[in-house]
């Protein structure tokens, strides 16, 4: 059951507007996706707590509809 | 983590995997014969670093595959644990080898582990 990146990208702005996000189709399926997201709010935040975020924000579909996301984060330097 | 281990036998049974062991890696598969990529790579990252590693195979036990993501508030398996403590999935685990931090925390924690030099 794949899940557009359209549908990835905008669960994640909603729940980080300033997030920069790029996505990577890994397989060529459109089910096998690498992101990397950039957001402030991930400042002061470790690891685990910023994938917790994300995958927060993907409203429980990763390891379900979403079973592969390649997920990297980082805090937003300015 | 979890709030109520006592009235989970699940929960109670992860966290006593996790106390009895330094380095536990639940994963779908054992560690001869991992039965998903990200599992595999998980396992070999722990192989590299030459660490002794308790191996859960949540295939056996569908009571665990289920407890271990809520135990964690961790989607996906694999998941590590140094010292009763979660590190991260495949994603972290490849990360944090890539940057050395890994080999450092097992230092850290007093793991033993082969050394490297690369």
């Amino acid at each position: 059951m794949p899940m557009p990146a359209t549908e990835i990208e905008r669960m994640i702005k909603a729940k980080f507007p300033d997030a920069t996000i790029q996505l990577k189709d890994l397989a060529g399926d459109n089910d096998h996706w690498a992101a990397h997201v950039v957001s402030a709010a991930f400042k002061g935040k470790s690891r685990v707590q910023q994938h917790q975020m994300v995958y927060d924000a993907l409203g429980g579909r990763m390891g379900d509809v979403l079973h592969a996301l390649q997920l990297t984060t980082a805090a937003a330097t300015d | 983590m979890a709030q109520d281990t006592a009235s989970d036998p699940v929960h109670q049974k992860i966290a006593d995997t996790i106390a009895a062991n330094d380095v536990v890696l639940f994963m779908k598969g054992t560690k001869q014969f991992p039965q998903c990529g990200f599992s595999a790579t998980a396992a070999k990252i722990l192989e590299h670093l030459g660490v002794q590693f308790k191996d859960v195979n949540v295939l056996d036990d569908q009571g665990v595959r289920d407890g271990i993501k809520a135990f964690s508030n961790w989607p996906t398996i694999p998941q590590l644990y140094i010292k009763g403590e979660f590190v991260g999935g495949c994603d972290i685990m490849r990360e944090m080898y890539a940057a050395g931090e890994l080999h450092d925390l097992i230092c850290q924690k007093g793991i033993p582990h082969a050394h490297h030099h690369a």
